[in-house]
């Protein structure tokens, strides 16, 4: 068959190029991003997103038209090159590209000419003595020493490689990647719930050592039908079936699918420290037992290994019986897990590996905008239920400067001075401000308003919304915030000064006066709102409640869905997002403060008129259902606590006591 | 039929064939047309209609290779340790595993230091927290690790500091065997005008401990990166971070700040010299000197007199504390004090040091709490941090304090954080992970031996998406021998097995009587076990970790302690919320005495509290744990010696972890409750012997800590109804009311 001609760009590699094709260097291992990083080329930009260029494919060949590579394109180099094309970290326009990738295939040192290809790597036309080149490697070295990082010389490419030793690492520099399973692709392996198998631990490997190989069925020996040990089918004729079966004593067995079976597989060291095996073991949810010492597991700068996988000295062999007897059983189990979603995430195709490794790199070069441990690490059903608190520091913030009481109304102005009046009385209030949501009066003119000793600001709205009061107003200068309608004069300056004493043990959490409960009504099938004294709480109304500003920034311009639409269309509810706002971020329930009090009905907020009638409490439920839906899952935590003073209604002279007026009705 | 699909699949295949062959043609031509039309859709990689043709990568059956045969790994390893050695050494290579498998496990031996050693104040500082740590021992066979007497800290040749002769010397010990299982510390290395990282005599293969050591340089998961500190720097306790509140919107009066040398020459003058550029006299405050050095004025350029006039103008503790992000450049070597001052500062740091291994970068997540810069894009460095969003700042200043906490405020911490990474080396498969290093409270608080689950832990709950276990076990503390079935403890055990979520019941059996025969005890709906604590010293027993202890949840008692079922259900349920803490009922208070200058412990009734009595308190398992492997030998001894303060103890470490205060439930009045001075009862703790005693814990406690950890509450939880005008019916601990 023709070759064709050869297709480097104006002429082969090799002694007949009109220019001598150079070989680059081998690859300097003192290579870090800030010394053979050309970082300039990524430059500032908004996305924080790297640009990656592939080099459109070229065939190599020498002067005589024998090609560099025996298999040329591979399939999984080609599913590489396309997944990044697919994304967004792809650029046709090779001057704004920030990483080069070249079509050459190198996943296999195996099928290539090193010197040839390292000439076809230089003739890259910005090759730049591998300034920004990407190459992917799988399997480095050949025999008799198996190199743990590709041999072909590389200037100052990065290299993702996949069987790194600490010794050709280059940490920050190098990404490890995992040695693609064909498996992943083909065979289609459900995931299992974790738990214990039937066997403790699997060895399914074809080419273990010798001596290793002893040591493992010394510990079959020693602890029989927990061990499985399993080696080639030597009856097979075909190889090409070899590699799904595997035998223990005539007993075949399907491979991968027997690896679903143990707790524990083994991942022992071949030639090469990376195994394709690892990607089979976490595919069956198996967790591997790594013995490959200097091995540097895949993706090992972000993920946290410790969680997935068991890593012992190969000298420990003998001892992996006991070492693996010694974890937790619930360990094991987020382990499979873990391992599992390992897979899923990051070895199961040419595209996650791919995509993994540019994100890691992405990473450093915008290292502000990096992904988290937990972005990286937790499985979506963790990520969904665990929370990261935004105020996630034990702080009990200082008494002074106070907090900030924000005020909403409409037109009581009678009612809203008589607030003001009781609120300046509460020694830690440090600023007040009145939020005037009436578009068609105008507030009060200034000599009117009571006079206070701390400042009083009116803001006036655009509109009569009810997230006004929840908006991050500038004039909030304390971290401390207390929502109050324009009608709660029943509170005690002890009960208010108490209330932000706990908010300051509590800075995360919404610490209110009237408490709230939801319930799941069995009959209906949905959440029901509850609003009579009950012996729990999951809610507090913020017609009187403590909080930290930050919630403001959040409902103001993080409240997931139509939420806050909805709230503003029908006036009602702000209470239960922000209940529900606060509750989803901590993962904590809000605390009630001080003893019951008659409440003028605190549920009508804002709107004047509005009878504390049944309708508005069928659409209170109506709000649970909404929100819940919304959010994806009920937020709110039940307690059975409230917070009262040390000694409240204790024995004790009232006198002495720091708040002496509480639950006084 | 057959024939057809033949024919079709090897028309398509040579289509592709072809098309692979001459794509190269193509594409050329295709650019041209592309060039065209730039703005459209980038051409993607070709989607190959024979995909499927392609070969695969490798084949299925060379994936393994073959390891049956050729080097035997033992070999192997053999010649490992003889390659990899100095400049390349790893802990597989170059560290003597064996020396560590004592039963003692990980212990350190430290060199006493010869006759008049002039010992720099860090390395004495250094030593003391090595001396002082729970893996200190005084036997250098039993030793794994190795802590030499010679003050390496500073190695610069100019400095006074500076010890000759230190090759000679180390050759001496007989222990030394080339460095190995040795760790040497080291602030500072190199001289001018290169500072090179040589500490000027030969390590061979112990660990370097040392700061700003350069990625080329460090050995990865073999040294270990320290922080600079200064001489100043506290031995133990440390103040707090400065991070009082967490302010919306959290930018601060100056949006980034430098203020420091401008090095005009030299090695890191490149970014010294370059810093002025940012300052734009706004919320950008950056401002250099020129004056230091003797000769400084040789080199003094155009810039020098105006921006020493600036630089005195402003206060540096001010900048640090108005600035939201702060600059850390390299000075002569990557690392400087500036770093930890930012991190306490909660001005987060932003790096320029191209090439530094962050201070146990081993363990901690350091993107998470600085902004890593590049020193050849420091003129982007305004809009970098100008465009970091308001959660991130939040999220970044928050996690400064806990590191600063965690890791770094005292030299105690940072030996202590040293050795423990070794440790999670040498015993890699019962070591933290990375969550356990980055979460609070911080991994010098996280003992892997307790457990490697994260779930076993108080912290982790909210992480994992995880609730608190549903029962408790309660550990009650028998001291009086058991004669008659009226015994409070009888009581006691009927009320607590009551309760619903109580799992198993264990007697800690402190008598001096041999425990009661098991028929003596009633029968109970849940496991009762007696172990008998007489063995163990006394007092601390009752923390002891008993293995029994299945629940995650303790609820510990005195056997004197009088409660009813439904004060138990709460406190339970109240613990549930607040895992991490200490729940119970009778409270107690610290308090500074100003005139004696001391810690004061008070008993009366007050409107705060700081500790709640363990002899009726809920509290998490690990705790036990802590108590009784973290705290110093020294102080349980002086519990179990005056047989008291062992619940203040717990306190102050239950707070020492949270920096909380504890928490108090509503109880009945007839808790036994400290009765007045003209009580005839003499309980030991009525005794007033017994109560300065507990003055004196106090103090001592806190001397120990460094600081004082305990923190006031002035609340108390009662359930939602407690005491309210409702009908009594609709009260679920209306128990709680009776008087």
């Amino acid at each position: 068959m023709d070759r064709g001609p050869p297709q480097c760009a104006r002429c082969s590699t090799g002694l007949n190029c009109p220019w001598p094709s150079p070989i680059p260097e081998r690859g300097d291992l003192s290579c870090r991003m800030h010394t053979c990083f050309d970082v300039y080329r990524c430059g500032y930009n908004p996305k924080n997103r790297i640009k990656v260029y592939i080099y459109p494919l070229q065939r190599f060949v020498d002067d005589v038209g024998v090609p560099i590579s025996s298999t040329g394109l591979s399939r999984e180099y080609n599913d590489l090159l396309s997944a990044i094309s697919d994304s967004d970290f792809y650029t046709d326009d090779v001057t704004r590209a920030c990483l080069f990738v070249p079509s050459i295939d190198v996943l296999n040192q195996n099928s290539l000419r090193i010197r040839e290809t390292a000439q076809a790597l230089a003739t890259l036309p910005r090759w730049d003595k591998g300034m920004n080149h990407l190459l992917f490697n799988m399997l480095p070295g050949g025999p008799p020493d198996y190199n743990t990082a590709l041999d072909v010389p590389r200037d100052r490419a990065l290299l993702a490689g996949g069987g790194f030793s600490t010794w050709t690492y280059r940490q920050g520099y190098d990404v490890s990647i995992p040695v693609y399973s064909p498996l992943s692709d083909e065979v289609d392996l459900p995931e299992r719930q974790p738990g214990p198998r039937r066997y403790f631990i699997l060895s399914s490997q074809t080419a273990i050592h010798r001596e290793y190989r002893v040591e493992l069925e010394r510990l079959k020996e020693e602890n029989g039908e927990a061990l499985l040990l399993l080696d080639k089918c030597s009856n097979l004729s075909q190889d090409m079936a070899s590699a799904r079966k595997r035998c223990y004593k005539g007993q075949m067995y399907d491979y991968p699918q027997i690896l679903q079976e143990s707790s524990f597989c083994v991942v022992l060291r071949g030639a090469r420290l990376g195994q394709a095996t690892l990607s089979d073991v976490l595919q069956a949810g198996c967790v591997p037992v790594i013995m490959a010492d200097s091995y540097i597991l895949p993706f090992s700068e972000v993920l946290d290994w410790k969680r997935a996988s068991v890593v012992i000295p190969e000298e420990k062999l003998p001892e992996m019986y006991m070492i693996l007897k010694s974890i937790p059983p619930r360990q094991v189990e987020e382990m499979q897990r873990q391992a599992r979603w390992f897979w899923e995430a990051y070895f199961r195709s040419m595209r996650a590996i791919g995509l993994t490794t540019l994100q890691i790199i992405n990473d450093r070069i915008y290292p502000y905008a990096a992904c988290t441990y937990e972005h990286w690490n937790n499985p979506p059903v963790v990520k969904w239920s665990s929370v990261n608190s935004p105020l996630f520091l034990p702080l009990i913030p200082p008494r002074s400067p106070g907090f900030t009481a924000v005020v909403l109304t409409y037109d009581r102005v009678e009612s809203l001075f008589r607030v003001i009046t009781e609120i300046a009385k509460v020694p830690s209030l440090a600023k007040l401000l009145v939020v005037w949501n009436n578009q068609n009066k105008s507030p009060p003119e200034e000599s009117l308003w009571p006079k206070i000793a701390v400042p009083l600001k009116v803001v006036r709205t655009k509109e009569n919304k009810l997230s006004n009061r929840f908006f991050p107003f500038d004039e909030i200068e304390t971290e401390a915030v207390l929502a109050i309608d324009d009608d709660i004069i029943m509170l005690t300056s002890d009960e208010l000064q108490f209330g932000y004493e706990v908010w300051r043990e509590f800075p995360d959490r919404l610490v209110g006066y009237p408490g709230r409960l939801h319930l799941w009504d069995h009959e209906m099938g949905k959440w029901k709102y509850e609003s009579e004294w009950t012996n729990e709480v999951s809610m507090v109304l913020t017609g009187a409640a403590f909080y930290h500003k930050y919630f403001n920034y959040l409902y103001t311009y993080k409240m997931p869905g139509d939420i806050k639409n909805w709230v503003d269309a029908h006036m009602n509810c702000e209470d239960i997002a922000m209940n529900f706002l606060v509750a989803n971020i901590t993962g904590k329930a809000p605390i009630k403060v001080t003893p019951r009090k008659k409440f003028k009905c605190p549920e009508c907020t804002a709107i004047d008129g509005l009878s504390l009638d049944q309708t508005h409490m069928v659409e209170r439920s109506e709000c649970i259902n909404k929100f819940a839906s919304v959010f994806g899952t009920m937020p709110l935590k039940v307690v059975e606590h409230r917070a009262d003073p040390v000694l409240y209604k204790d024995d004790f002279p009232e006198k002495l006591k720091s708040f002496p007026n509480i639950g006084s009705l | 039929m057959q024939a057809r699909k033949k024919y079709v699949l090897l028309g398509l295949c040579t289509c592709c064939w072809l098309l692979l062959f001459y794509w190269g043609g193509l594409q050329e031509r295709l650019l041209g047309f592309l060039a065209r039309h730039r703005n459209e859709v980038p051409r993607p990689w070709p989607d190959w209609l024979d995909r499927a043709l392609l070969p695969a990568y490798v084949e299925p059956g060379k994936l393994e290779g073959s390891g049956g045969v050729g080097e035997s790994p033992q070999q192997r390893r053999q010649a490992w340790a003889s390659i990899y050695k100095d400049s390349r050494c790893r802990m597989e290579t170059c560290f003597d595993f064996g020396r560590c498998r004592g039963r003692d496990g990980f212990r350190v031996y430290m060199y006493p230091p010869e006759k008049g050693e002039r010992v720099s104040e860090s390395y004495r500082k250094i030593l003391a927290s090595v001396a002082e740590s729970r893996y200190y021992t005084a036997d250098p066979r039993e030793a794994c690790l190795f802590v030499l007497g010679i003050d390496t800290l500073d190695r610069d040749q100019l400095s006074a500091q500076f010890v000759s002769n230190v090759d000679e010397r180390i050759r001496g010990y007989p222990l030394w065997n080339d460095g190995r299982n040795h760790v040497i510390f080291n602030l500072y290395s190199g001289t001018w005008p290169n500072y090179t990282e040589d500490l000027g005599f030969n390590v061979g293969q112990a660990i370097l401990a040392k700061a700003s050591p350069n990625t080329e340089h460090f050995r990865p998961g073999f040294d270990v990166s320290i922080p600079l500190f200064s001489k100043d720097h506290p031995q133990k306790g440390g103040e707090r971070g400065w991070l009082l509140r967490n302010s919306v919107p959290p930018r601060r009066k100056y949006l980034l700040m430098f203020k420091g040398k401008r090095y005009l020459t030299g090695i890191g003058s490149d970014t010294r010299n370059a810093l002025h550029h940012i300052h734009n006299g706004k919320d950008i405050v950056s401002l250099t000197t020129c004056r230091h050095g003797k000769d400084w004025e040789k080199h003094k350029d155009t810039r020098c007199d105006h921006d020493n006039q600036e630089y005195e103008r402003f206060d540096y503790r001010e900048l640090l504390q108005n600035s939201t992000f702060c600059l850390v450049p390299r000075g002569r070597r990557l690392g400087s004090f500036r770093f930890l001052e930012s991190l306490q500062a909660a001005c987060i740091p932003v790096l320029l040091s191209n090439g530094w291994e962050l201070p146990f970068s081993d363990v901690i997540q350091w993107n998470q709490a600085v902004i890593e810069g590049d020193e050849r894009l420091l003129l982007q460095v305004p809009s970098t941090v100008r465009a970091v969003g308001i959660d991130r700042v939040l999220a970044l200043r928050q996690r400064t304090q806990m590191l600063w906490d965690a890791y770094f405020s005292s030299v105690d911490k940072i030996v202590l954080t040293t050795l423990e990474i070794i440790k999670d080396r040498v015993y890699a498969h019962i070591s933290r992970n990375k969550l356990m290093w980055n979460a609070l409270p911080g991994g010098l608080l996280v003992l892997p031996e307790y457990s490697t689950h994260l779930a076993h832990y108080p912290f982790y709950y909210l992480n994992l998406g995880v609730s608190t276990g549903q029962e408790f076990t309660a550990v009650i503390h028998a001291t009086s021998p058991l004669v008659s079935q009226s015994q409070p403890i009888m009581k006691l055990l009927q009320v607590v097995s009551k309760s619903k979520y109580c799992s198993q019941i264990i007697i800690v059996w402190n008598s001096e009587k041999p425990p009661p025969q098991r028929s003596k005890w009633p029968p109970m709906p849940v496991p009762l076990i007696v172990t008998d604590g007489r063995r163990k010293v006394s007092t601390s027993s009752r923390f002891l970790p008993h293995a029994a202890i299945e629940t995650e949840a303790v609820l510990s008692l005195d056997e004197d302690t009088v409660l009813l079922t439904s004060e138990v259900n709460f406190a339970f349920l109240v613990w549930r919320g607040f895992p991490e803490r200490i729940v119970g009922y009778p409270p107690r208070s610290h308090f500074w005495d100003p005139v004696k200058k001391l810690w004061g412990y008070t008993s009366k009734w007050t409107n705060e509290y700081s500790v709640v009595l363990t002899g009726a308190a809920f509290y998490h398992r690990y705790y036990h744990h802590l108590f009784s492997h973290y705290l110093a030998p020294s102080l349980r001894a002086l519990v179990d010696r005056t047989s008291n303060c062992e619940d203040i103890l717990m306190n102050f470490l239950v707070s020492s972890v949270t920096h909380l205060p504890p928490i108090k439930v509503a109880q009945r009045k007839q808790y036994k409750e400290l009765p007045g001075p003209q009580s005839t009862n003499m309980a030991p703790w009525a005794n007033p012997e017994h109560f300065n005693q507990r003055q004196e814990c106090v103090d001592t406690f806190a001397s120990w800590f460094g600081y004082m950890p305990l923190v006031h509450s002035q609340l108390r939880l009662d359930p939602v109804l407690f005491k309210d005008h409702v009908s009594v019916l609709r009260k679920k601990y209306k128990d709680l009311e009776r008087a």
